[in-house]
C-alpha cells in the first residue's frame, strides 16, 4: 500500500539512495557506455512523473494530458529568457507559476469530475494546448519551437556558476529534484496528502465527514502542474529548446506509463522507477531497433494484464512472501525448541 | 425547540414523488426510530436530511439555523453526521486510518502538507478512542477492506462517530447483520444514546421498539405515524404490519 499509518521517517532511506546514486553517475556512467545527458533527461523525467502521481497515485484523477504544463513550462522559461531577459531563478519560478497558472485555469473546469469524464477533459484541455504551441507562430515560433534557449549560469550572490556543460547543468537539476523529491514525500503523509488519498478511495464518504473534496481535488491539480511546468523547465534548459513535440499526446501518454510501470498506484517510488526504465528502454532497445516502442508496449500490456501494480507492486509482493517465509520458519524453529524442551 | 426539524419536505425523481410533505423534528439527546417498509422513502428522507439531495421544496433547521439546500460538508462540519447503509469506508487505508481522517482535528489542519499525519498522536489517541467505542480497538492496523462485514458495520459507526457529531443518523446499522451482531450494535446505540441525539433507520422492528424514545413511520413518501413506541403499538397501521406482533 502507499504507506501506513506509522510516523514516516524525515528522509527515508530509498530517498537518500536515489539522491546518492544519481549523484555518482558522473563518475560511472561514460565508463559504461552511457552518457551524462542521458541521466538529466531520467532525472527530468523523475520529476515530471512524481509529479504526475501526486494526481493519479495520490488522488486517483488520470491526467493524459499532463505534457501540455509540461510544455507550459518549457516555453514560459524560453519566452521569458528570450522576450524578458530572465535569469535562471526568474526563469525557473515564472515556469512553474506559468505551468501552476494554467493548472488553476483548468482545474477548476474539472475538479468536480473523476473517472473517464476526468480523464476526456484532461485529454480536451492537453490537446488545446498543444495545438495553440504549433500554431501561435508570432509567440511560440510555431513547429520549430524556440530556440537558442540558454543555461545561464546560477547566481549565488558570491559566485556565479556556469551551467553550460552536461555534468554542472546535471548537478543543478539534481539539487532542485532532490528538494521536490523531499517536499512531494513531506506532502504525501501531511494531512493534505493523507486525506487526498481517503478522497481517492471515497470521494462521497469524505464530503460527509466535512472535507471539501473539490478543494483539494482542484489544489493537486495545481501542485501537479506545477511540478510539471518545473520538469519543463528543466527541458528547456537540458534541450536547449522548446517545441509543441512535449505537449503532444503522445508525451502525456508517455508519463502515465512510466508511472503505472514503475507502480506508482502503490508505491511513492513506482514513477522513480518507472521514469528509469522507460528512458533506458528508449535508449538501449532503441539502440538496436526503430521500434523499440513496439517492444516496450508489448511489456506494457503484459504488464498491465499480469502485474497491474507495476514493480514495485511486484517488489512488495515478493517483500511480503519473504516475510511470510521468515515467520512461518521462526514458528517451525520454535516449535522445535519446544519439542526439545519437552 | 427541537436539535432539527424538517418542514413540509417534497422531493421527486422526474414523475416520481419520493417525498410528499415530510415534517419530521428530533429533540435533543433522543433518539428517534424511522421505520417503514421497503420503498417508502426512508433512505431518500435521510439523503435530503443531510445534504445529498436538495429538497425541491421544504425547509430544514439544524439548531435554530436554515441548513436548506446545503451541501454535505457544510452540513457535516456543523455537527450533523451519518452512516451508510451500503457500506462507504477508505478500504485501503487502515482501520485506525479511516477514523483519523474523518476527525475534525485532522480536517482543520487539511492544508497542512509539511507536518507528518502520523506523528500527530493527539488524533491518533483520538482515533483509538473512537475505535474502542466501536469495539475495534483490537484491529486498529487491519485495512478496512480485509475486515468482516460485521466489523465493517461497527466501523461505518465509527467514522461517523469520528466527526464528533451532536446529531448522528446511523441508516440500517444492522443490515445484514446476524442475532449477535445486532445485539452488539444495540448495545453501542445503547451507550450512545445519551450523549448525542441519534436518528435511525431500521427495519428490525424488535431492535427500534426495545431502544427508541420516539418513532415515526415513513409510507408512500409521507409520514403515516409518530409516537412513541408504547403508542405505537396501538396504531392501526403498525397492527396490520408484522410489528403487530410485537404488541
Amino acid at each position: 500500500m502507499l504507506s501506513s499509518s506509522r510516523h514516516a521517517a524525515l528522509v527515508p532511506l530509498p530517498l537518500l539512495v536515489t539522491v546518492a546514486v544519481l549523484a555518482s553517475t558522473p563518475l560511472w556512467l561514460s565508463k559504461v557506455g552511457l552518457y551524462q545527458y542521458l541521466a538529466l533527461e531520467i532525472m527530468i523525467w523523475m520529476l515530471f512523473a512524481l509529479g504526475h502521481n501526486l494526481l493519479l497515485g495520490y488522488g486517483g484523477l488520470p491526467s493524459f494530458g499532463h505534457g501540455a504544463y509540461f510544455g507550459i513550462g518549457a516555453y514560459a522559461f524560453g519566452l521569458l529568457q528570450l522576450r524578458g531577459g530572465a535569469g535562471l531563478v526568474l526563469g525557473v519560478l515564472g515556469a512553474v507559476a506559468a505551468a501552476g497558472i494554467a493548472g488553476a485555469l483548468v482545474g477548476a473546469f474539472i475538479s468536480h469530475r473523476r473517472g473517464i469524464y476526468y480523464a476526456l477533459l484532461t485529454i480536451a484541455f492537453g490537446q488545446l494546448a498543444w495545438f495553440v504551441a504549433g500554431k501561435w507562430h508570432t509567440v511560440t515560433g510555431g513547429e520549430d519551437g524556440l530556440l537558442n534557449i540558454k543555461r545561464p549560469d546560477l547566481s549565488l550572490g558570491f559566485v556565479d556558476i556556469a551551467l553550460k556543460s552536461n555534468e554542472a547543468f546535471f548537478y543543478f537539476a539534481l539539487a532542485v529534484f532532490a528538494l521536490v523529491l523531499v517536499a512531494l514525500w513531506r506532502l504525501v503523509h501531511s494531512p493534505f496528502g493523507r486525506i487526498l488519498r481517503a478522497i481517492k478511495q471515497n470521494e462521497m464518504r469524505a464530503a460527509f465527514v466535512g472535507h471539501n473534496v473539490w478543494l483539494y481535488k482542484w489544489l493537486a491539480f495545481i501542485l501537479s502542474t506545477a511540478i510539471a511546468g518545473l520538469a519543463g523547465s528543466l527541458f528547456a534548459m537540458a534541450q536547449q529548446s522548446a517545441y509543441p513535440n512535449v505537449m503532444s499526446l503522445h508525451n502525456s501518454g508517455f508519463v502515465v506509463m512510466m508511472v503505472l510501470i514503475g507502480g506508482g498506484l502503490v508505491s511513492f517510488w513506482g514513477p522513480v522507477i518507472g521514469a528509469l526504465i522507460f528512458i533506458l528502454a528508449r535508449d538501449l532497445l532503441g539502440a538496436y531497433t526503430e521500434t523499440w516502442l513496439l517492444w516496450y508496449g508489448l511489456v506494457f500490456i503484459v504488464m498491465v494484464l499480469f502485474q497491474p501494480d507495476g514493480v514495485a507492486g511486484a517488489w512488495q509482493a515478493w517483500r511480503a512472501r519473504c516475510a511470510t517465509r521468515g515467520t512461518e520458519r521462526r514458528g517451525t524453529a520454535t516449535l522445535a525448541t519446544q519439542i526439545k524442551e519437552t | 425547540m427541537a436539535l432539527f426539524e424538517a418542514h413540509q419536505l417534497h422531493k421527486r425523481f422526474g414523475d416520481q414523488v419520493v417525498l410528499e410533505s415530510i415534517t419530521l423534528s428530533f429533540e435533543e439527546k433522543q433518539l428517534t426510530g424511522i421505520m417503514g417498509p421497503n420503498g417508502a422513502g426512508k433512505t431518500t428522507c435521510f439523503n435530503v436530511l443531510t445534504g445529498r439531495y436538495a429538497p425541491d421544496r421544504g425547509s430544514v433547521t439544524f439548531a435554530g439555523e436554515d441548513i436548506t439546500g446545503l451541501t454535505p460538508r457544510q452540513i457535516a462540519r456543523r455537527g450533523l453526521s451519518r452512516s451508510f447503509q451500503i457500506m462507504n469506508l477508505f478500504d485501503d487505508e487502515t482501520t485506525l486510518d479511516n477514523v483519523l481522517v474523518a476527525l475534525p482535528s485532522v480536517r482543520e489542519q487539511g492544508f497542512s502538507m509539511w507536518r507528518d499525519l502520523g506523528r500527530f498522536s493527539r488524533g491518533r489517541e483520538l482515533a483509538m478512542a473512537v475505535l474502542d467505542r466501536v469495539g475495534l480497538a483490537g484491529k486498529a492496523s487491519a485495512m478496512a477492506g480485509a475486515l468482516s462485514y460485521g466489523e465493517r458495520r461497527a466501523l461505518e459507526i465509527g467514522v461517523a462517530l469520528a466527526t464528533d457529531p451532536r446529531l448522528l443518523f446511523l441508516d440500517e446499522p444492522t443490515a445484514g447483520l446476524g442475532a449477535e451482531g445486532t445485539a452488539r450494535v444495540a448495545e453501542l446505540i445503547a451507550q450512545l444514546k445519551r450523549e448525542l441525539t441519534i436518528v435511525v433507520i431500521e427495519h428490525d422492528m424488535r431492535f427500534l421498539f426495545g431502544l427508541a424514545d420516539k418513532i415515526n413511520v415513513i409510507h408512500w413518501g409521507q409520514v403515516i405515524a409518530e409516537g412513541t413506541p408504547a403508542q405505537l403499538r396501538h396504531n392501526p397501521w403498525v397492527q396490520r404490519s408484522n410489528l403487530g406482533m410485537l404488541a
